[in-house]
């Protein structure tokens, strides 16, 4: 399907010429030069066109459809299909699973044909598949939610009957906040807002899809995402994206490239502009985000999309009764997409391109906005009980899902398609893009199809829910569907894994210190992690819906890093909406446990930075990791879910809703090894600001104020970017002490509050160092600070530790003169030092600890320079 | 004084639309959201309003080219009612993709009355869409949009991939400048002309937004929707807490024609 088709055809009838049916669209490369045949297949396959949804051809060639149109291909004939496993001994079993991609292990096709056997006859192809998506790792998230056997080295092994039941979402039970309205059961978490509205968040991950077909992939990751507090209650307006991508690093050498993988550079560029045309075109501002490298990515690239939504308080819950309909609104259904849901429930291999290639699904932006634009229209007028998104297992998950209480049947004939020629089962597990399902009181569906149809939105009638706690599907009143609801969403034998975590033992390097820092600093800046992403956010439109506050690049020249984003989602309030995250793979690489807890820290700084509190923070996890089969990596994941109870507890931030990846390894061909991401854990944090006015921003604003460092400094450059440039890793990761961190970021929280300080920046990588460089040259102030005034925890008081240490829970801030006293006595408990004062100069220089040498000395240009230089020309 | 009512119209994949009604009301006037098939319907009617804003957004996906299929809607469904508004005096702004289907249309500058389309919006120099604040030099233009613009620059936020302003001839260049149809130019702080992002697409006598003849029709690239309330600059936290954004008096300028005109 041409997206550009539908928009040129209705252009052409409103030119008033009725008879054209369908327009094609190519792009015409002109080759040149002495190649052969199979090296210009080799060129157009690789590099110039994506075989999922395009094809080479000349200009005389015809598309699929359009032969069908002219009767050269049949369309489909019903034929049910069973799939006889009753006869099927255990390798058969194993092997149906395979052949069919249905990614179901051993254990789990047994319970199937035990189900069937009692029922005396074989599944049909249709069953089977729906089994397969209802029990997927992506819809069931099997392996947390089954028993884990988990042993750290000398210890007794621990059993887990539920992980995320035992981690995450036990510490939202125990901190038990009012504020919380819906927590781990939507499709998205909400929490309230103001008088009038709540307010959802959601983070998902679209890995596999993205490492395939990079553009494609994060196109519909993003807009995937956003359906989800689309299909959240009975809908939310969605307010605000957010993105984070892992990627390998840009300029990996192509000859060390993986079979079967593409280029981290291309994979990057295609990313970004998927996650950019979606974003833009659904008019919805992307504000925050990160961006990480690592080799480890780069079979596997990890893409991370979010959206924020606001729902009115009275649309926030939902309900279906038997006899309500159910409508399918939005995109039409086609092939692509078949499989995303059992596909990225395994791991990549060299096949994948191949054997998975439909498992990418395209993107229409126009056609979520229309369907958005019109389903709030539909929800402000309460024609619709309940809502829930196609994604992952499309209509199979959704109204599987949906009627897991009462039962339903569904018309499959009645699926507005793309083109002919679909089977039912490939209908009913289709994940085309943009679609939406509803449960409709039947005395309200005239009213509810002709909102759609007023804005040229598809809208129809595809079954009913019913009494009989049945799925029942037909095809042209043939039924190819029965199943028990009990058995679809219950009957998933519980899997037991064996986890294991072994402390990893990395000798500290042995760097001796330089007597300059300066050339570390620069290094650091433009490290690709650190460096500047304004390549990037300028190609986002971070202020469509005229919301923003904090905008993702500050400063005197707006091209500075800040720190979390504020946006004021209702028109004319005060009231707004900080989003932040936090993600370090690198610390992973010594402890998960420290990681998972830094980047709790992480989210919660920035948004004290920025000028909130700790008051109404809900976080969201995300964890990508490695194949969980193999115990060490689901050992380092227990290890991270572990610190993700004590540190969020400590911390008094509820998890609102979450996310699993896992399975995101590479496999380099027969009998290589695969390659494992770090185990990555992502945390995005969302909080409620009472008047945004407060808000502060990290740039340095006037001459002769004072700067000062809040928070202790200790020995801790395991996984730093310091110890990075000296290509080491290091063990003294930063650890977490949430009853010292609680109290700092409380009493910083209240100064800020009271309009005291002037500039705040947290310290994450690159220490202390990179903070102050950077609210210098984002302000166009210099700065001479000076190290021994840092308060410190340790035994060496190097110089490269205190301005490189990477230890939590720390800021600096600026303070004006007259506020010096005020602010002093207000963070009387909290540890701080007065590093030196903002002025009118050029020049960034750090002063030793022992006052006699300057180990830094730069310019702000130079700084800035080295910030920017690295992907000045992406 | 008569009532200022906005119809800020809506097509698929319009994106602007509710900052723009805001802009509206707090300039006094009565803003109401109409999708375009309303009107081609016949649902509501365009002769009931004074003001016609067409937002940003990226309509039908800017497939073919940004903007064409809403202005080739406007052309050949809508033909009468919006010349009959033009007709009577009535106000239109476009920003953004609003000013892309107006020139897409013919309706600026619409130097030979006929609706002939003159100028153009193109890919941006940097040939990718960008999202950044620039500085507009306030032209003395015919505009009735920019008359209660009093500073001599404003500062407000572009966010396109396509805004090239490109005329189809030299004489066409001059003609609007000629004529007084300028309003606004890309220029820095202090009201001089550069390369980018000075000028953030590669614009033609750096040229941000334009009228036609009768001042009454008006188009920009940069979003006045964006920036009409303090916290929207992306400097505030800098600057002292101050009333309103630049972008305001846009509005007001035609909400205040519209009231005494119209």
């Amino acid at each position: 399907m041409d997206p550009v088709e539908e928009s040129t055809k209705k252009g052409i009838r409103d030119l008033g010429i009725p008879g054209v049916s369908s327009v094609k669209t190519a792009k015409k490369y002109i080759i040149k030069g002495g190649i052969s045949d199979s090296e210009l297949d080799f060129i157009g396959e690789k590099l110039l066109y994506n075989k999922v949804i395009q094809h080479i051809g000349d200009s005389h060639s015809e598309t699929a459809d359009m032969k069908i149109q002219k009767g050269e291909v049949a369309p489909y004939k019903f034929k049910l299909i069973n799939v006889d496993i009753l006869s099927a001994d255990d390798i058969k079993l194993s092997e149906i699973s395979k052949r069919g991609q249905l990614f179901l292990n051993l254990s789990e096709m047994k319970t199937i044909k035990e189900y069937f056997r009692k029922l005396g006859r074989n599944p049909t192809d249709c069953e089977l598949e729906t089994i397969a998506q209802t029990w997927s790792e992506h819809c069931k998230h099997k392996t947390l939610r089954g028993i884990i056997e988990y042993k750290e080295e000398n210890d007794k092994i621990r059993i887990f009957d539920n992980l995320l039941k035992e981690t995450v979402m036990k510490v939202t039970k125990e901190l038990n906040k009012s504020w919380c309205v819906s927590v781990f059961k939507d499709n998205s978490g909400v929490i309230k807002f103001d008088s009038k509205y709540n307010v959802c968040f959601k983070v998902e991950t679209h890995n596999h899809p993205s490492a395939l077909e990079p553009y494609g992939g994060a196109g519909t990751g993003i807009g995937g995402v956003i359906r989800d507090p689309l299909g959240t209650g009975r809908g939310a307006k969605p307010v605000l994206n957010t993105d984070v991508f892992c990627f390998g690093p840009p300029d990996y050498p192509h000859d060390k490239l993986p079979k079967g993988t593409l280029h981290p550079k291309r994979v990057m560029k295609g990313v970004v502009a998927g996650v950019r045309d979606y974003g833009n075109r659904m008019g919805i501002p992307t504000a925050n985000g990160a961006v990480l490298f690592d080799e480890t990515y780069v079979g596997n690239p990890l893409v991370f999309c979010g959206n924020a939504g606001l729902i009115p308080k009275d649309r926030s819950t939902k309900k279906i009764l038997p006899g309500d309909l159910v409508v399918l609104v939005g995109g039409r259904t086609g092939r692509d997409g078949i499989h995303g849901a059992t596909f990225s429930s395994g791991e990549l291999t060299t096949e994948s391109e191949t054997i998975s290639g439909s498992a990418v699904q395209i993107g229409n932006p126009i056609t979520e906005k229309k369907v958005t634009d019109t389903l709030l229209k539909a929800r402000d007028r309460d024609l619709y009980r309940a809502i829930t998104d196609c994604g992952g297992g499309g209509l199979s998950s959704a109204v599987g899902e949906m009627g897991e209480e009462t039962g339903v049947k569904v018309y499959l004939e009645r699926i507005p398609l793309k083109y002919k020629g679909l089977t039912y089962t490939e209908i009913w597990i289709s994940e085309a893009q943009e679609r939406m399902t509803l449960a409709v009181d039947p005395k309200k569906v005239d009213a509810l199809l002709e909102v759609f149809n007023k804005e040229d939105v598809d809208a129809t009638v595809i079954g009913e829910f019913t009494k009989t706690k049945r799925l029942e599907l037909f095809y042209n009143r043939k039924k190819v569907c029965d199943l028990g609801m009990g058995f679809l969403h219950d009957g998933l034998p519980k899997m037991k894994r064996p986890a294991e975590w072994k402390p990893v033992v990395i000798s500290g390097p042995q760097i001796k210190e330089p007597k300059d820092l300066t050339p570390s600093l620069l290094k650091i800046l433009a490290s690709y992690n650190v460096a500047s992403k304004e390549w990037i956010i300028r190609q986002y439109d971070h202020e469509v819906q005229g919301s923003s506050v904090l905008k993702p690049l500050v400063g005197k020249d707006n091209d500075s890093p800040g720190d979390a984003c504020i946006v004021k989602p209702v028109l004319g309030s005060k009231k707004g909406l900080i989003i932040s995250n936090g993600i370090n793979p690198r610390y992973g690489l010594i402890d998960p446990y420290w990681m998972a807890a830094s980047v709790i820290d992480e989210a919660l700084r920035q948004i004290i930075a920025v000028g909130g509190s700790l008051k109404e923070v809900a976080i969201l996890d995300n964890f990508c990791w490695g194949n969980t089969d193999k115990p060490d990596r689901l050992g380092s994941l227990v290890r991270a879910a572990l610190a993700c109870y004590d540190i969020a507890k400590g911390y008094g931030v509820p998890f609102i809703s979450g996310k699993d990846s896992l399975n995101n390894e590479y496999a380099a061909g027969v009998g290589g090894e695969s390659i494992a991401i770090p185990g990555t854990l992502l945390i995005s944090a969302m909080s409620v600001m009472e008047d945004v006015t407060k808000a502060i921003s990290m740039d340095l604003k006037e001459e002769g104020n004072l700067i000062f460092v809040v928070g202790n400094t200790y020995d801790e450059m395991g996984g730093s970017h310091y110890y990075y440039i000296n290509d080491s890793v290091g063990s003294s990761v930063p650890k977490v002490n949430t009853r010292y961190g609680k109290r700092v970021m409380e009493k910083l929280s209240a100064v800020v509050d009271k309009g005291l300080v002037r500039a705040c920046h947290d310290c994450s990588e690159g220490g202390i160092g990179v903070a102050c460089a950077e609210m210098a040259f984002a302000g166009g102030f210099g700065m001479e600070i000076k190290l021994d005034k840092v308060p410190f925890k340790g035994d060496h008081k190097r110089n490269d530790t205190l301005l490189f240490s990477e230890s939590n829970t720390r800021f600096i801030v600026e303070v004006p003169r007259k506020n010096k006293k005020k602010f002093r006595a207000a963070m009387k408990d909290v540890p701080t030092g007065l590093l030196g004062e903002v002025k009118n100069s050029e020049k960034f220089k750090v002063i030793s600890v022992d006052g006699k040498t300057i180990v830094v000395d730069a310019s702000l240009k130079e700084l800035k320079s080295a910030w920017q230089d690295t992907f000045r020309n992406f | 004084m008569g009532k200022a009512r906005a119809i800020i119209l809506r097509a698929a994949g319009t994106n602007c639309d509710a900052e723009s009604a805001f802009a509206f009301e707090k300039a006094g006037a009565k803003a109401e959201l109409v999708h375009i098939n309303q009107l081609v319907k016949g649902e509501k009617e365009l002769k009931n309003y004074n003001m016609l804003a067409i937002p940003g957004g990226f309509t039908y996906g800017d497939d073919i080219a940004s903007g064409k299929i809403l202005a080739n809607e406007l052309k050949y469904k809508m033909e009468y009612d919006l010349k009959r508004f033009i007709r009577d005096g009535k106000l239109i702004i476009g920003i953004c993709n609003g000013f892309q289907v107006l020139v897409k249309a013919g309706l600026l500058p619409n130097l030979d009355a006929e609706f002939n389309m003159e100028v153009t919006l193109t890919l941006n120099d940097s040939a990718r869409f960008e999202d950044r604040w620039v500085y507009l030099k306030n032209s003395n233009s015919k505009c009735v949009w920019t008359k209660g613009v009093s500073k001599e620059i404003i500062y407000l936020p572009v966010a396109h991939g396509e805004g090239k302003f490109v005329t189809k001839n030299e004489t066409i260049l001059k003609l609007i400048d000629s004529e007084g149809l300028v309003a606004f130019r890309y220029a820095d702080q202090n009201g001089h002309f550069g390369g980018y992002p000075v000028n953030p697409n590669g614009s033609m006598d750096n040229i941000a937004g334009i009228c036609d003849q009768t001042g009454r029709i008006f188009g920009l690239m940069p979003h006045p929707e964006r920036c009409i309330e303090a916290t929207q600059h992306p400097r505030w936290t800098r600057m002292p807490k101050n009333g309103e954004g630049d972008g305001l008096a846009i509005f007001k300028s035609g909400v205040e024609y519209a009231k005494k005109e119209l």
